[in-house]
């Protein structure tokens, strides 16, 4: 193929004469002598994303949310929030005549009658699952590969602060149609609160304006959901973005990347463009399944009704782990001069999850105070190279799980014919048992999964190759892996290195000053270090390496055939290599 | 006034006669008996013969088929510590067995928490014999005829009116137990609310007479027929209703719900996420050139 040179000469021509500025130069001017852009543009167009599939989690998130504000906006143009009662004349036949709520009239206009509406409706609802599923994907993420330490612990706070007020948003949202599902919903709210000992009746009926269910809640919900957290969401994302700007995008380790680097791709042309690609897929997605999936059919629950319960009443998934440890928790009531503690709701409802959102929200300062490490950190850790931490979240993921599956008991009975009671039991040994179990063994596999890192960096990797000695006994052929390779596995920390007590005496025998938890802090330490496979030193590498060049000595004779090992090892083109090659 | 009085002295002489009480009950039967035959529904000669055949019949099949459980009278049975192997017969009626043994849950398989509908073992004219049999045992619902549970003679208007109707009495009864869709739901220590979607109406109608297993019993009392055949009409509805959302994901409310958002909703953002990670067109430049 020859290239057409004129072409080239004659563009390369008209490029090096200046011409007067664009029109679009123009008005880029006029902005910027007004608004100053250029020089925040020309720094933050240029920001640096790093390319890795995990660092997009947070921006389904993102995405979904800007999904979840295009289509509460179109659905807020149809909504009615009120609780006056009309007859439903529109065109779902079964509940024609029938006297509801207007709010629930409005769901149904919205649903059947409103070009597009029920679209729009199981769009933001789908969004909503996404959007709260991909926060805890990202949070996920962001524990497990070490980008909560310092200094990113207060993004951490805020990110913890947007999936308590997303899971929020979306009961809220949840409550709005007042079908009985989310009549039942409510009831369930109006019954946790009441619960709070002696100040759960006065919050009730502050909150709903007297009993239950009065005609004021929905409204007060309403604008909860389209004002209230919206607001606080959106200044907490930019909070967040803004915080991510400010620290940077942390790394993978690697050849060239360091801590005080960022490796990537800038926003213009490549991330803007990543990026604005995957709204379009997140979009996309949210917009297929809203079309395709139905999702709270709200016209077969029929408008809300206190005396009328339906199986299957559950909430969304993001407080199933809630509803479920509800219904594992054995009932238990006691009674105090005149009032009644309900324990059996009070615990699981009001008390379990914030204790354990207090967890998640403290989780970088506990293991901040633990390791005592001060430093900043932009390089991700692996997981396997922290491994109390992966095992302490694998824990707590197993404790969700257990409350998970039992917010769906009935399902799982009905669908696996099994005994809803015995699931019952089970599960309320396991969310205690259970997470003991998979903290140990996440524990050693992550150990396992170090040594095996280290037994690379020494004896190289295997490459499949059986070696037969002359003495007859077999084994396989270990190749050196590369130079980068070996470089990203040993930037890490030792741990033998940060297990010094964190308070030491000075040259001059002077103790220094000690807390009164100091030695706890230095027994917690040690444990969270203990039994940490630190990679190999340099002695023992040069070790390894000298035994591996002997080896290699031994096995010149076998250079350029296949026994050399490194033509079947997958890493190398073998499409014209012969297994046996012909004698020369 | 005399003549009457002494016409009622002369009867009043005869009644301590020895023949007295026997006249008074044969006065007695006679007219209750003539009443009877009066204002009771005239019933053919022959269909009491073959009702005759038809019981004897079904007490043959009984004998061979229930009598183990139920007893050789369907007056049920315990064993030696007095828990139950099957329920008394005695009173609930042809409609019963229809529901039963026509949803195959009878005979059982095997004692367990709850008979699974299954195939039918027996035919219509043995379920037909079984129902006269175990109805002879004494009064109980009989089966109904379609007439009962059918709105073909109503007019849209009024078949309207009936969905919606049987709508409300659908939800404010029947969901607890067998969900808004009637997909069905869980019950205590394995058992369940089954489908009912795809029952026949005639055995959904049965069932709200008779109550199986754990299910209220909705008499026409409590329910009365036309109520029954509302509810019938909005369950077939329901059958018919297009599902306007698109894939109903099971029907089984948010728990389906929150499976697929994160599997299908979430594997897909997450898939593509990976897909543009990797499709950078300099890094994988720069990739081949290194090789």
């Amino acid at each position: 193929m020859s290239i057409d040179t004129s072409k080239v000469a004659a563009s390369n021509r008209t490029a090096a004469v200046a011409s007067k500025p664009s029109k679009v130069g123009a008005a880029a001017g006029w902005a910027d002598e007004r608004l100053g852009l250029a020089a925040m543009g020309k720094k933050n167009l240029r920001k640096v994303f790093p390319d890795h599939w995990s660092f997009m989690l947070g921006e389904i998130a993102l995405w979904s949310f800007v999904v979840l504000l295009l289509s509460g906006v179109f659905l807020t143009l149809w909504f009615r929030p009120s609780m006056a009662e009309v007859t439903y004349q529109g065109s779902y036949n079964q509940l024609r005549g029938i006297s509801m709520s207007e709010a629930y009239a409005s769901a149904l206009n919205i649903s059947f009658d409103v070009r597009g509406g029920l679209l729009m409706r199981q769009m933001h609802h789908w969004a909503a699952m996404l959007f709260i599923a991909a926060m805890m994907i990202h949070l996920l993420r962001v524990f497990f590969t070490g980008a909560h330490r310092k200094p990113r612990e207060l993004n951490w706070v805020i990110g913890s602060l947007l999936l308590l007020l997303g899971t929020l948003e979306g009961f809220t949202g949840y409550s709005l149609p007042d079908d009985l599902l989310s009549g039942t919903g409510i009831r369930a709210a109006d019954g946790f609160i009441k619960s709070i000992p002696i100040v759960g009746t006065y919050i009730s009926f502050f909150l709903f304006g007297g009993e239950f269910p009065g005609d004021a809640i929905i409204p007060r919900l309403y604008t909860i959901h389209v004002l209230l957290i919206p607001g606080l969401l959106l200044a907490l994302i930019a909070a967040h973005m803004l915080l991510l700007v400010y620290h940077k995008h942390t790394q993978w380790p690697g050849p060239g990347r360091t801590e005080n680097n960022v490796v990537g791709f800038p926003m213009l042309p490549v991330y803007a463009a990543k990026a604005g690609g995957f709204f379009f897929i997140v979009f996309g997605v949210t917009a297929l399944m809203g079309g395709l999936m139905s999702l709270n059919p709200v016209w077969k629950f029929g408008p809300y009704d206190p005396t009328k319960v339906t199986a299957g009443s559950q909430p969304d998934w993001y407080m199933g782990w809630p509803d479920g440890a509800l219904r594992i928790m054995p009932g238990i009531e006691s009674h105090f001069w005149g009032s009644t503690w309900s324990w059996n709701i009070f615990l699981p409802i009001i008390v379990l999850p914030g204790l354990l959102f207090t967890v998640l929200l403290l989780l970088p300062f506990i293991e901040g105070w633990i390791t005592g490490d001060k430093r900043e950190h932009h390089l991700l850790q692996r997981p396997r190279n922290a491994p109390t931490r992966t095992a302490t979240m694998v824990a707590l993921m197993t404790i969700y799980a257990c409350f998970w599956a039992a917010g769906g008991n009935d399902l799982i009975a009905i669908k696996l014919h099994a005994s809803i009671n015995q699931i019952t039991y089970f599960l309320r040994a396991a969310v205690f048992i259970l997470p003991i179990i998979t903290f140990l063994v996440t524990r050693r596999i992550c150990i396992s999964l170090q040594r095996h890192d280290n037994e690379m960096l020494l004896h190289g990797y295997e490459s499949g190759v059986i070696m037969r000695t002359p003495e007859g006994s077999y084994y396989e052929k270990h190749l050196p892996i590369s130079e980068a390779r070996a470089y990203t596995l040993t930037v890490r920390d030792r741990s033998a290195e940060q297990l010094t007590p964190a308070t030491q005496d000075d040259t001059n025998g002077v103790p220094a000053p000690k807390g009164r938890l100091s030695g706890f802090r230095d027994k917690i330490r040690t444990l969270y270090y203990a039994d940490d496979v630190d990679k190999p030193t340099t002695a023992e590498l040069e070790e390894a390496h000298h035994h591996a060049d002997h080896e290699a000595h031994e096995l010149e004779a076998l250079d350029g055939h296949s026994a050399e090992g490194h033509h079947f090892d997958g890493r190398h083109p073998v499409s014209e290599e012969p297994i046996r090659p012909e004698h020369h | 006034m005399r003549f009457l009085n002494r016409s009622a002295g002369r009867l009043s002489r005869h009644r301590r006669g020895p023949v007295a009480g026997l006249a008074v009950l044969l006065l007695g039967l006679l007219v209750s008996g003539g009443l009877y035959a009066a204002l009771s529904p005239s019933s053919s000669a022959s269909s009491t013969a073959s009702d005759e055949q038809l019981v004897k019949e079904g007490r043959e099949l009984f004998l061979v088929g229930c009598a183990f459980c139920h007893g050789q009278n369907g007056e049920g049975q315990t064993d030696v510590n007095g828990k139950l192997i099957g329920p008394s017969l005695v009173g609930v009626g042809a409609a019963a067995v229809d529901f039963q043994v026509g949803t195959g849950r009878m005979p059982l398989a095997a004692p367990g928490q709850q008979g699974p509908a299954k195939p039918q073992t027996y035919n219509d004219d043995e379920i037909a014999a079984l129902a006269a049999y175990v109805a002879s045992l004494g009064p109980g619902p009989a089966i109904p005829t379609e007439a009962d549970y059918s709105t073909t003679g109503l007019t849209d208007e009024e078949k309207q009116a009936a969905v919606v109707r049987g709508g409300q009495i659908f939800l404010t009864n029947c969901t607890a137990c067998h969900n808004f869709t009637g997909e069905g739901g869980a019950m205590p220590r394995g058992g369940y609310a089954p489908r009912i979607l795809d029952t026949s109406p005639k055995h959904i109608y049965e069932a709200m007479l008779t109550g199986p297993g754990p299910m209220d019993n909705f008499s026409n009392g409590n329910l009365s027929p036309e109520e029954k055949r509302d509810v019938i009409a909005y369950i077939q509805s329901m059958r018919d209703q297009p599902g306007f959302g698109g894939f109903s994901l099971g029907a089984l409310g948010p728990v389906s719900e929150g499976l697929f958002a994160w599997i299908v909703g979430l594997g897909v953002c997450v898939a593509f996420a990976v897909w543009i990670a990797a499709h950078t067109t300099r890094s994988t430049k720069k990739k081949e050139s290194q090789a």
